[in-house]
């Protein structure tokens, strides 16, 4: 499949369809992030990634060091998880994921000296086969938050070309400025790793796609991706986006920044994108220097419960509630606590569970915000049908999901939908959109499983 | 933390929009045709107002009570069918009988097909044909505006500008029929008061504007085509009523763009055949009746593709 387009580098973005007006609240975009020392305990569950969970490689009683191996497989869809701290193996149990899922996970006592392992080096990276590798053994997953193994993206099929490197710095969800701050405090490690990563792939066009809501981001990364030393063919440039929720998501960014519809069912790279959310990339460009993998994660804190909201460097595994704390703890009591962004975050039972690496959020809020609005009849408003990015028709799809008609379902296209949410956040019925068609989804593999 | 939390799909936030807010809107955008109302038809149309607002409410609460049923009162949708009733009716009806129109509008039409959101066609303007069909003369009385200053009793009758119109009669001027000063139903003759309502609904975002310009459109256009004048077609009867107010009832009209321009084209053309070709001088309550009819039809031809399934279904 070669493509003898030109070159060409859209001047601004081509049109998605629907979206919700969500306020931004990006209070914490001017602050700068701080670190959080070691905590007594992290717990690190085995799987933080989607594919095969790991299986642990260490036991209780173990001595570890920072950066350490605790957790692999052999799967190739999978990433390694390494120890966030030195310290000691103090047990491996199970935890409950907020997904509901249970998987082990391994738990290290802190010795507070965050020592790191001596076997880290900085990978030799000369090929396309030597990035996958690297980013493999980096345990990097997809820190947008879908947490796909990045290795397995890196790895494009030989059938498919590449043509353009999208980066994502959208960031569309309300509060969450982790991305942001990543951008601003790191950009020097964002572009690099734009750099090699385009060079590794061979990839001709880079992309890197802000929302026009961070104006300091699209000044300091044009700054640096406008350098003829670097540059000198000027192939990657910044795309400033609408500010308009989903942007960040993958087919309407693919949309945005090229034009070009990601078919049902399919990726990216079959219409020749690589889409990097910009932590992996600037993470990425760390690791290819340091060989440090990922062990800690920046969060934002944010929301109506927080004392002080701001972006924080974790440990992964680090207990929520620990990291609330280091925040100043809550400000009243929490009503509804949020790993992720409030339109697509799932919200958890306790502030116990462990900090994730694709977790980019961690949301508190009061009861005012976190009062659930009652349901009513469907008026037929058809503002569900206007905001849905994905072409969908949220309120018939609720009505088959309930009548649970996969025949129906399927032809209303459910698998398409990403659960963005903005059909229920435009619904003035309060409608629970979103689980409705998450249970026709299921109702539709039910009755595949049973052909 | 002590106390538990709660625990819900997201998402977590919400655009602040509720049914009724929209519904107070809709109110809030009829209020310039019920102020010309009462200057034009006198404190009579206020009354048959109110007649119909209270018999409306008064029917849905007992209509839910019955049914076992939450109350939906709250979400005015009752009292919109009640004004809107009350604007496609003659000043002089009996109230008695404006007050079976709210009923048959809530109770019939509404409730007994699941209440709001689940009516297939428009409570108001099915009741306004249930009354043309049970009191023809009482539904045909027109009275001439301004009548109240008259001094004599309520029957100053005169025929309807559509009606002249139709017999080839002397028609009001241009400027009189622009704000209203004519014969005919309560809220439809003031077109200032209701293209201000339009208005404002389509800067407030309530409804989308492609059913009132291809409702009006189709109509304007069809009638020059016919030899007829497009002006006079829009300023006399319904029609502005019609294609800003009814014919843009959620419930009953398409869910999708596409299927709303069909359905605006669709109430024009019919509209003016009826109007030109059939025996009733007015045609805007049964064309929308049966586009409403056509509406799950037309949302079936107009559904949209789910993203990327252009691309599966070339290669299929």
């Amino acid at each position: 499949m070669e493509r003898n387009k030109a070159l060409r580098f859209p001047k601004r973005p081509f049109a998605t369809h629907g979206g919700a007006k969500v306020p931004h609240r990006k209070h914490t975009a001017n602050l700068e992030s701080v670190v959080m020392p070691p905590p007594k305990q992290v717990i690190i569950p085995m799987q933080q990634h989607i594919g095969a969970p790991c299986v642990p490689t260490v036991k209780a009683g173990d001595t570890v060091d920072l950066g350490q191996v605790i957790g692999d497989s052999d799967s190739f869809v999978s990433a390694p998880i390494h120890a966030s701290v030195s310290g000691t193996v103090s047990k491996l149990t199970t935890v409950q994921l907020p997904a509901g899922n249970k998987v082990q996970a391994v738990v290290i006592d802190s010795d507070g000296e965050m020592r790191p392992c001596p076997g880290l080096r900085p990978p030799k990276v000369e090929s396309a086969a030597d990035l996958v590798k690297a980013a493999r053994e980096s345990g990097l997953v997809g820190l947008g938050g879908a947490g796909f193994p990045a290795h397995v993206k890196l790895n494009v099929p030989k059938d498919k070309k590449i043509d353009t490197l999208l980066i994502n710095v959208a960031e569309c969800e309300p509060y969450i400025t982790a991305d942001h701050r990543e951008a601003l405090e790191n950009s020097w490690a964002v572009l690099s790793g734009v750099y090699a990563i385009k060079e590794l792939l061979s990839i001709d066009r880079v992309l890197i796609a802000v929302e026009n809501n961070k104006p300091d981001v699209i000044k300091v990364l044009s700054e640096i991706a406008y350098s003829d030393s670097r540059d000198p063919e000027n192939h990657v440039r910044v795309l400033p986006l609408k500010a308009s929720y989903p942007q960040g998501a993958e087919k309407v960014l693919v949309q945005a920044c090229t034009g070009r519809k990601v078919p049902a069912g399919k990726l990216p790279a079959d219409v020749g994108c690589l889409v990097m959310n910009v932590t992996s990339v600037s993470f990425l460009a760390n690791y290819l220097k340091t060989g440090m993998p990922l062990v800690s994660k920046r969060l934002t804190i944010d929301g109506s419960a927080i004392l002080q909201p701001q972006n924080v460097i974790v440990p992964l595994g680090a207990p929520i509630r620990d990291v609330i704390e280091f925040c100043g703890g809550y400000k009243t009591d929490p009503k509804k606590l949020l790993m992720g962004g409030p339109m697509m975050g799932m919200a958890l039972t306790d502030d116990s569970l462990p900090v994730l690496k694709q977790n980019n959020a961690i949301l508190a809020f009061d009861e005012a915000d976190a009062k659930l609005m009652e349901p009513t009849a469907c008026i037929r408003c058809g503002r569900c049908v206007q905001g849905c990015p994905m072409h969908l028709m949220p309120t018939a799809l609720e009505r088959q999901a309930l009548l649970k008609n996969a025949e129906e379902l399927t032809r209303l296209g459910v698998m398409t939908c990403m659960e963005c949410g903005c059909c229920a956040y435009n619904c003035p019925a309060g409608r629970q959109l979103v689980q409705a068609i998450r249970m026709g989804k299921a109702v539709v593999k039910q009755s595949s499983a049973k052909r | 933390m002590t106390e538990k939390l709660y625990v819900s799909p997201s998402p977590h936030l919400r655009s602040g929009a509720t049914t009724r807010k929209l519904m107070g809107d809709v109110l809030i955008a009829l209020i310039p045709a019920a102020v010309a109302s009462v200057i034009i038809f006198g404190v009579r149309a206020l009354m048959i107002l109110m007649v119909t607002v209270v018999s409306c409410v008064l029917s849905e609460y007992i209509a839910r009570k019955l049914m076992k049923r939450d109350n939906t009162i709250p979400d005015l949708s009752a009292v919109v069918t009640g004004v809107l009733l009350a604007f496609n009716l003659p000043v002089s009806i009996n109230p008695l009988i404006a007050a079976f129109g709210g009923v048959v509008a809530i109770v019939v039409v509404k409730q007994m097909f699941g209440g709001i959101g689940m009516n297939f066609v428009n409570p108001a303007l099915t009741a306004r044909i249930v009354l043309m069909a049970s009191f023809p003369s009482q539904m045909s009385v027109w009275s001439e505006p301004f009548y109240y200053l008259k001094g004599s009793a309520d029957a100053i009758t005169t025929a309807s500008p559509l009606n002249q119109m139709a017999n080839g009669g002397q028609l009001p001027s241009l400027g009189a029929l622009f704000l209203g000063f004519r014969a005919g139903c309560l809220g439809e003759t003031c077109a200032v008061a209701l293209i201000l309502g339009g208005l404002y609904l389509a800067f407030r975002k309530v409804i989308r504007v492609e059913i009132p310009l291809c409702y009006i459109g189709t109509a304007l256009l069809f009638t020059w085509i016919l030899g007829q004048n497009p002006i006079e077609h829009l300023l006399t009867g319904g029609l502005l009523l019609g294609a800003i107010f009814m014919a843009t009832d959620y419930a009953t009209s398409p869910l999708t763009m596409k299927g709303r321009i069909i359905f605006g084209v669709g109430c024009g053309l019919l509209t003016v055949l009826i109007r030109v070709f059939g025996a009733l001088p007015e045609g805007v309550s049964f064309s929308i009746i049966i586009m409403n009819i056509l509406v799950p039809h037309i949302e079936r031809l107009t559904r949209p593709k789910p993203f990327g399934e252009e691309a599966r279904h070339e290669k299929a």
